[in-house]
């Protein structure tokens, strides 16, 4: 989609395209309002079963619990023999690699693919964009392979590594359509001054794409913390665990248990999303208006 | 190019040449290499992670491979045995199809139908688009897919509300029948990323449009038809595109509301969560690979199909 997409989503709402009656604006509206609270009903509902009392949670279907209870908490920090300290930690240390190899390695290749001359750029192109469309299950096995080999299984460089090689294709694509919309003049100025393109790229393309590149961190960051499949092949230590191999080890173990210490720990594992949610929406928002990303 | 005549030319001098080479060398370098130093992450992780791999998996496919053992040829067998003696197979490219075509359809209808209300200039539309959107950040994770099992449990929240409205229902997550209705509701709930899209394209519709067939005389019934679907079409079989080779890969809820099983009865066995199962439980590395390569093929195939089908019903104003 074009640029005007972009800013029309955060402009203001275009003028009703007809009139219409109070009544059926608040028909609307309370269509509206009951939709959202159907939405956030199992969202609420989780929150509040990770402080009800244990009882409670097969009974109550109400939100609000009639005592509030933080033990819950403890007891799924601790309940595995590894505690979910470790795995957030694990979970933020790949995430926020993946970020910084998803900034840097992407937007080499973006500057590359926006602005440089050079022979083979559309044919490499074509074969990025092509990447992209192929699913990954057809690279996985000789990929674990590969990294079994090199002995990575059970670190998180299998998971790391790759980033730095710019294999998320699609951030490549986002950045190489947000550098096209730079003018070129301003490249074209500091060449006249006799600045290189490693200069250009890092003067000029980097702090002028800020947008796009808080965009690209913001999404690396999330599909990576969420990312199940990808920890669930490469790390079998508990000790390398993420925070969702540490939930779904939690529900193995104790399903019939323990329901408010994995409520506690579910919610746990959506803040740091929620956290994005809350003060990025609006790049989140746009992100998706002008890229058509699946989540 | 002028450098690049000139060394040509120093080339032909003969006694120079060795310098001259040099010199070529140093031209086509100032030209493509600063491309293809800034290109060359990429590319290593081209060949060495994308290119080598899917060459090898085609490899592994034609062969019998442990991991342990070096990958024994094998020709089509692992090919004919999907085809033909293999009911897992079958019974997840069933459960696959049926849970694209359920909840394809219905998120896209949700999420246009939404759009749609949201578009007409209410306030607090960003409030509603951030609530809408908020399932679509969250539903890849675990947390909600153990929200998910609970929720669907015999004795779980959904059945409580039910029971307050007399119906005593099933215990939805293990009944073979219903399950794969759980995860099609889970992805119906995540709406909130194409009813963005769609918002997205409907601002796109220019309001004079509406203007001059509300002077015709035209009902809000007929411009939906005759404005709104029309121009909406390219943005609809994006969509449709995308959420369905999405949901074709889908693997977390299926395995973490089955506990990996993809059971009762085969009933949430995703496509993806048996080749995981082949490749990963029983280490069928060439089965697996041969696996990887038919979802390649159902997806491409899908995909041709869909273009080709476009032009008859895909508007593009051009």
């Amino acid at each position: 989609m074009t640029d005007a997409t972009m800013s029309s989503i955060t402009a203001p709402p275009p003028p009703a395209a007809g009139r219409r009656s109070p009544i059926g604006s608040v028909l609307i509206h309370a269509g509206l309002i009951a939709a959202s609270f159907a939405m956030l009903y199992p969202l609420l509902w989780m929150v509040s079963a990770s402080v009800r009392p244990e009882d409670e949670i097969f009974s109550s279907t109400t939100l609000w619990p009639s005592s509030v209870d933080f033990s819950p908490y403890v007891r799924g920090w601790f309940g595995l023999d590894v505690s979910f300290g470790r795995f957030t930690w694990n979970s933020l240390v790949i995430a926020g690699l993946t970020v910084i190899g998803n900034v840097i390695a992407c937007s080499l290749a973006a500057y590359a693919f926006a602005r440089l001359r050079f022979a083979g750029r559309n044919f490499w192109f074509a074969m990025m964009l092509g990447t992209m469309m192929i699913p990954y299950h057809v690279t996985l096995i000789p990929q674990y392979v590969l990294f079994l080999d090199l002995g990575w299984v059970n670190t998180i460089l299998p998971l790391v590594v790759p980033k730095f090689l710019a294999s998320d294709a699609f951030f490549i694509f986002l950045m190489v359509q947000f550098f096209r919309g730079i003018p070129r003049e301003l490249d074209e100025a500091a060449m006249m001054d006799g600045c290189g393109p490693w200069r250009i790229y890092w003067k000029i393309m980097l702090p002028l794409s800020l947008p796009v590149l808080a965009t690209a961190a913001i999404f690396s960051f999330i599909w990576t913390w969420d990312d199940f499949f990808g920890p669930l092949i490469y790390l079998n230590d508990m000790n390398t665990y993420t925070i969702q191999l540490g939930l779904r080890t939690f529900v193995d173990s104790s399903s019939t248990s323990d329901w408010g210490g994995l409520f506690a720990m579910s919610t746990l594992s959506l803040v740091p999303v929620f956290f994005f949610f809350l003060f990025f929406q609006r790049l989140l928002i746009e992100g998706i208006a002008t890229t058509g990303m699946k989540r | 190019m002028a450098a690049v005549q000139d060394s040509a030319m120093a080339v032909g001098r003969g006694a120079q040449a060795r310098p001259a080479a040099q010199g070529r060398f140093a031209a086509l370098w100032t030209k493509h290499g600063a491309g293809y130093m800034f290109l060359l992450p990429w590319l290593v992780g081209f060949f060495g992670l994308t290119l080598g791999p899917a060459v090898a998996s085609l490899y592994l496919s034609f062969t019998s491979f442990d991991l342990i053992r070096s990958p024994e040829w094998v020709g089509a067998a692992n090919y004919v045995r999907i085809a033909t003696a293999d009911p897992k197979f079958a019974a997840s490219l069933k459960v696959t199809f049926l849970y694209v075509v359920l909840s394809v359809p219905f998120k896209l209808a949700f999420a246009l139908l939404v759009a749609i209300l949201l578009n007409r200039g209410i306030k607090g539309l960003t409030v509603y688009r951030a609530i809408f959107y908020l399932p679509s950040l969250l539903g890849g994770s675990v947390a909600i897919a153990v929200l998910w099992r609970q929720l669907f449990a015999g004795d779980g929240l959904i059945n409580s509300l039910l029971a307050q409205v007399g119906i005593e229902g099933p215990s939805w997550i293990s009944h073979p029948d219903y399950s794969i209705w759980t995860l099609v509701v889970l992805s119906v709930w995540q709406f909130g990323s194409p009813m963005i899209i769609f918002l997205a394209g409907l601002r796109q519709i220019p309001t004079d449009m509406y203007e001059a067939a509300s002077l015709d005389g035209a009902s809000k019934f007929r411009q939906f038809y005759k404005i709104t679907l029309p121009l909406l079409t390219p943005v609809i079989f994006f969509n449709a595109v995308v959420q369905t080779i999405e949901a074709f890969k889908a693997f977390t809820p299926a395995f973490i509301i089955s506990g990996g099983t993809g059971g009762p009865i085969n009933s949430t066995l995703f496509y993806t969560l048996y080749l995981y199962q082949e490749a990963f439980g029983n280490f069928r590395m060439g089965y697996a690979s041969a696996l990887a390569w038919i979802l390649v093929l159902i997806i491409g195939l899908f995909t041709a199909f869909s273009f080709l089908t476009s032009r008859y019903w895909v508007h593009y104003d051009d």
